[in-house]
């Protein structure tokens, strides 16, 4: 293997924790987005204007004033993040699990979007029948509204997954930048340019960030269409 | 088995305001498109509440306002076949026949997948996938489907509305069985009366959301002045029949009635099959002795049970053929000359009968997945 193809320890770390952090916050993001687009989609409620702008808030807050938001509530000084040190001993703040939280803030509504437009272009009438037949609400959810939706919940997962690998503002807010902690892709690339004569290294890095959310990209389009395929017998 | 609707609710601009009761065997709601049928059967399936009203399903009180019950759909045990299939696109046409099963009690169970799929036409078809499916074998899987949930009522929405007339034909059939090897109760809705004709032991006549006419098929038929609705201008009766025998020398088939028998061109279906003929009145002769050295041969011996004289030229008889109920239309002279009354024993000759059947096409549905044409 040419030697420019090895990645340098500190390469490596970085690559861990980006997808370390944006699975962790996929992870936190998937089932609320879920059950949010379902809400969203099927619910009719006095405040649903609200919930519906709150939900798509941090896609139009500037991401620096989203991680100060988190910072104040969730840092250690803030009244969420005193309650979880003082009972649970969890901090979040300056953490790589607090900048997974950042990641899932941030890329929430990109979730919650997809989603609910896939609840919505699923045809009443079919859960409708399901329920003649005898399911519950929860049952007509879990055996045809869900299994339905997949494919706009592997849109969702997807977008919120590229969003969190990318997130940046936020994150240097509320979690710094601190090297193995908190220094994801993003972060170190800024760290490199900060430094003079390291900008082949940070091309690197800058190349190694298109191969994941590429690759992230082509994965769910293959998906979705043996899924489309499987379901209607074609892909489109 | 006693279903008994009373809704009311306001649609858009349709009052809907419909009383009526039904019992085992297929009961027809017959009326133009707008008269909010597929509204009462949304009802009594529990997708659409009525503003007031009760519905009791073989003594399960479903909804009752006064009472402030309302069951949820799920919990109601009432199936239902919409006229768009509506078949789970993601799973197998197994998968989609089971749905409803595992919803219900065991002990409730009154039908399994074999018979089902066996009544149904349909085994061959259960590891297919729903798009794989013409029109009419997704139209079977969607009544198996209701069916397996084993409901206590069926509700059909224009089952065959979305087919054409090959594919109807297709279906009627299978139809024909479950209404009668199941004791289920059907209420079957529909704007054509062809098939509520071949399929109804009562008929819910509605109009404006108005239930403006009820009874059997052959009450409805023998009242001229419905018949602008059903679309038949001369009044009628039906005859309900089972196939006797087959005649291979002469290309007939005898069909037998509680009154007699009766020979029609022959008509491919098993013998045993149930065979609906209709007799328009103008095409009933009346004699008074059983004739012979007609070329006529399909006649019943009947009772005269009421006479309608208020027809201008002819009379309109009502007759009776050991319980099956036929009219005839006699010229008033004839009437006089023959001196026909109540209660006069008489024989009814029928000049025609028609049968609603066409040959199955059994082979259409291989034909349109060869050449790969969806017919949806």
């Amino acid at each position: 293997m040419p030697h420019w193809l090895q990645l340098t320890p500190i390469e490596i770390q970085a690559i861990r924790l980006s997808l370390q952090v944006a699975l962790l916050s996929l992870a936190i993001n998937l089932p609320l987005a879920i059950g949010m687009g379902w809400v969203l989609a099927r619910l009719s409620f006095p405040g649903k204007s609200l919930v519906n702008g709150l939900v798509y808030l941090p896609l139009v807050l500037p991401p620096v004033v989203t991680g100060y938001l988190l910072l104040l509530t969730l840092g250690t000084q803030g009244p969420v993040g005193a309650w979880l040190k003082d009972t649970f001993g969890i901090v979040v703040a300056f953490r790589w699990t607090g900048a997974a939280i950042a990641a899932a803030v941030v890329s929430f509504p990109l979730a919650v979007g997809a989603i609910r437009l896939s609840i919505e272009s699923i045809d009443r009438r079919i859960e409708d029948a399901a329920r003649t037949l005898g399911a519950n609400r929860l049952r007509v959810f879990v055996t045809v509204t869900l299994p339905l939706a997949v494919p706009g919940i592997l849109a969702g997962s997807i977008l919120a997954f590229a969003r969190a690998l990318g997130e940046f503002g936020a994150t240097i807010t509320f979690v710094s930048n601190i090297r193995g902690q908190t220094q994801t892709l993003p972060l170190a690339i800024y760290s490199l340019t900060q430094v003079p004569g390291k900008e082949d290294a940070a091309l690197r890095l800058l190349v190694i960030s298109v191969i994941l959310s590429l690759g992230a990209l082509l994965a769910s389009e293959l998906f979705n269409r043996r899924i489309r395929k499987r379901v209607y017998g074609h892909a489109r | 088995m006693r279903v008994e609707i009373d809704v009311q609710r306001r649609l858009g601009q349709t009052d809907i305001d419909v009383q009526f009761a039904g019992q085992s065997g297929v009961t027809a709601l017959f009326g133009p498109s707008g008269a909010g049928k597929s509204s009462v059967i949304n009802m009594i399936a529990g997708l659409l509440r009525p503003k007031r009203g009760r519905i009791v399903v073989d003594d399960r009180i479903l909804f009752d306002s006064a009472r402030r019950i309302n069951v949820p759909a799920h919990k109601r045990r009432v199936g239902y076949v919409f006229q768009e299939s509506r078949l789970f696109p993601h799973m197998s046409v197994r998968r989609n026949l089971l749905y409803g099963q595992r919803f219900s009690a065991p002990e409730r169970r009154y039908t399994q997948l074999d018979r089902v799929a066996d009544l149904l036409g349909i085994a061959a078809l259960l590891q297919r996938r729903p798009h794989m499916l013409s029109g009419g074998e997704r139209q079977r899987v969607a009544i198996g489907r209701a069916l397996l949930a084993s409901p206590s009522l069926l509700l059909m929405d224009e089952p065959l509305a979305s087919l054409d007339a090959a594919r109807k034909n297709e279906i009627l059939p299978y139809i024909e069985r479950l209404r009668d090897e199941l004791a289920l109760p059907v209420i079957y809705v529909s704007h054509q009366f062809d098939e509520v004709k071949r399929l109804a032991d009562m008929l819910v006549m509605m109009a404006d959301g108005r239930c403006i006419a009820a009874g059997t098929v052959n009450q409805i038929l023998a009242r001229p002045d419905l018949a602008p609705l059903t679309g038949h201008a001369q009044t009628g009766c039906v005859i309900d029949t089972r196939i006797a025998r087959h005649d291979e020398r002469f290309a007939l088939t005898w069909l037998r009635c509680a009154a007699g028998e009766l020979a029609v061109p022959r008509v491919e279906r098993p013998v045993g099959a149930s065979l609906r003929v209709h007799v328009h009145a103008d095409d009933v002769v009346i004699a008074l002795d059983r004739p012979t050295g007609l070329s006529t041969q399909n006649m019943l011996p009947a009772t005269i049970v009421s006479i309608d004289e208020g027809h201008g030229h002819h009379h309109a008889l009502e007759l009776d053929a050991a319980g099956i109920t036929l009219v005839a239309h006699v010229t008033r002279k004839a009437a006089h000359d023959l001196s026909l009354d109540v209660g006069s024993q008489v024989h009814a000759l029928f000049k025609s009968l028609a049968i609603d059947d066409e040959p199955p096409h059994a082979d259409t549905d291989a034909t349109c997945h060869e050449t790969g044409i969806e017919l949806s």
